[in-house]
């Protein structure tokens, strides 16, 4: 309506730079040999409340789980999963929870994909990537590239969107079931 | 391609669940069968979704609590122990010491009330009938001890974020005493009935192997892993709560069939009665909770922190934006990846051993589907 256009844009406040994580360096073994073997695609080595973590170019993930499979008995893969920025220009963190049963540790690798991207499955390496690839799909809408079955793994085949995306209402479903099927407006 | 008749075809495809008494659930699995074998199965899970994860990031971190109760309802209790020590971890603050031993009590009592669930349902899927009433008899017992404490007997919310909400209520010691004393025999009562049963052992010895491979590479964990012989338990590789502090052995076995998933679950019940004894003995003096700001803000970061819930290792991924609300937390639940190899598990067996894996794995469909 005319009116509400006319309304004045209020100035912005200067963007407050976000606050980050608290993190420092990991120092020890494991990281130093990990940086010599995947050099600069190993972007930060560092621990968190006494937990360790990579960040690394997307494009290594898949190799970088070979690699902690075969040489660092990191053979339990834990969770897959993914935190969604819609702010950022790279969109998506993908994280790898792994744990090694020799070593009694568990590390993470956080690496950030933007929303075009199809980060390579990790099925060929641990089995377990299966559904957990699924879910990631299905809650976030990233395809896997060469997963075997990439499928809806919770939600109905025909659902519209991804619900743990930020930019999706949480009441947005409801709404636009109410109105097909009962045809009324909700009130929500 | 050439049309097939029904008599030509070799595969034939069979629709079990959503709604089966053998599902524990809503759980539908599709069997590609040949003759009695079954050669492969895919497995239609969702029904149950209720978008936990989603709901938590228009939550307050409090009011979060109560929500992972109600994903494994069989074991509610240790879902908000996980849940309560991953807020924890990145509050950095630790609970009393006499709240660590209330919570180790109640999420042990609980461990014993989801295997004797498990005992009583996965019995009756083989066709003994008589187990479940005896185990729920004793679940009963548990039930009342957590309803003396909080009021509630399932989804219970006994723990907050920095301790425990009530003191222990009197006569908790005396209950539980009086618990491990009745209950170590009815454990022999129910081996006696199943353990060396011609029909149970027949129909659960080689039925369904996983071995400690293939665990692994599915990260299947809990009794499961450790029937197939791997000596793992969250418990003791990083131990939580003051876990360190209690003597109990890890239970194992070697054949990885349902029969030794049984074993384990069996002894594993006597060794929670251990840990049960241990505690009481010395429940400390003190406040049961420590000094945590109304306002949970936890300062921005990440952690994953994991325990041993009675299905396997059961983990919280919580990011922090420094607010009071979480920006995104991730369940990891041991059912739905122990489910994941239920096709390892059921290729080859017969259609009848499907009942008994689907059994055997227990998985609560609250937390598959969340």
């Amino acid at each position: 309506m005319p009116e509400e256009e006319a309304k004045p844009e209020a100035p912005k406040p200067a963007p407050k730079a976000p606050p980050t994580m608290a993190a420092t360096p990991w120092e020890g073994d494991l990281p130093r040999e990990i940086k010599e073997q995947f050099g600069a695609q190993i972007l930060e080595a560092s621990t968190y409340l006494g937990q360790d973590f990579f960040r690394v170019e997307s494009a290594a993930v898949i190799p970088l789980l070979e690699y902690l499979k075969l040489d660092g008995d990191f053979d339990y893969l834990v969770d897959i999963t993914a935190v969604h920025y819609p702010d950022r220009p790279q969109q998506f963190d993908l994280f790898y929870i792994l744990y090694s049963f020799n070593r009694n540790t568990r590390i993470r690798i956080k690496t950030q994909i933007a929303e075009t991207e199809t980060p390579q499955t990790a099925v060929g390496v641990h089995l377990t990537a299966d559904w957990l690839e699924r879910e990631v799909f299905d809650m976030f809408g990233i395809r896997f590239a060469g997963h075997p079955n990439m499928q809806r793994l919770l939600l109905p085949e025909d659902w519209q969107g991804h619900p743990l995306r930020k930019d999706y209402g949480i009441i947005q479903m409801d709404n636009q079931w109410v109105k097909e099927n009962l045809g009324i407006e909700s009130g929500q | 391609m050439p049309e097939t008749t029904f008599l030509d075809s070799t595969e034939m495809v069979l629709n079990m669940g959503p709604q089966h008494p053998s599902t524990h659930g809503v759980l539908r699995v599709i069997l590609k069968l040949d003759g009695e074998r079954v050669r492969g199965t895919e497995c239609v899970i969702g029904y149950l979704h209720r978008g936990v994860e989603k709901i938590a990031e228009n939550r307050t971190y409090q009011m979060f609590a109560p929500y992972v109760d109600r994903m494994d309802y069989i074991a509610a209790v240790s879902n908000g122990l996980g849940y309560c020590l991953a807020v924890e971890k990145l509050l950095n603050v630790e609970a009393p010491p006499r709240a660590q031993v209330a919570r180790v009590i109640l999420t042990e009592l609980n461990r014993i009330a989801s295997h004797l669930f498990w005992l009583g349902t996965h019995a009756l899927d083989i066709g003994a009938i008589t187990p479940l009433f005896y185990t729920l008899r004793e679940r009963e017992e548990i039930l009342k001890i957590f309803e003396d404490y909080c009021g509630a007997r399932l989804t219970t919310h006994s723990f907050r974020i920095g301790g425990m909400l009530y003191e222990i209520h009197e006569g908790l010691e005396r209950q539980v005493k009086a618990f491990c004393d009745m209950f170590i025999s009815k454990v022999d009562e129910y081996e006696e009935l199943l353990t060396h049963n011609r029909i149970w052992v027949e129909r659960l010895k080689g039925v369904g192997i996983l071995n400690a491979d293939s665990c692994k590479q599915y990260g299947v964990t809990g009794p499961v892993l450790r029937a197939a012989g791997v000596k793992w338990d969250l418990r003791r590789a990083q131990p939580y709560s003051g876990y360190e502090k209690y003597e109990f052995d890890i239970p194992t076995a070697q054949n990885a069939d349902t029969y030794d998933r049984y074993t384990v679950r069996m002894q594993e019940m006597r060794q929670s009665v251990r840990i049960l004894r241990q505690a009481v003995e010395g429940i400390p003096e003190g406040p049961i909770m420590a000094k945590v700001s109304k306002a949970i803000k936890p300062p921005v970061g990440e952690a994953y922190v994991s325990i041993e819930a009675p299905k396997g290792e059961l983990g919280y991924f919580i990011v922090s934006d420094g607010s009071t609300q979480p920006y995104r937390i991730r369940v990891r639940p041991p059912s739905l990846i122990n489910l994941q190899a239920l096709d390892r598990m059921v290729r080859g067996a017969l259609i009848a051993d499907v009942v008994a894996i689907i059994g055997t794995i227990d998985i609560v469909l609250g937390e598959v589907d969340r």
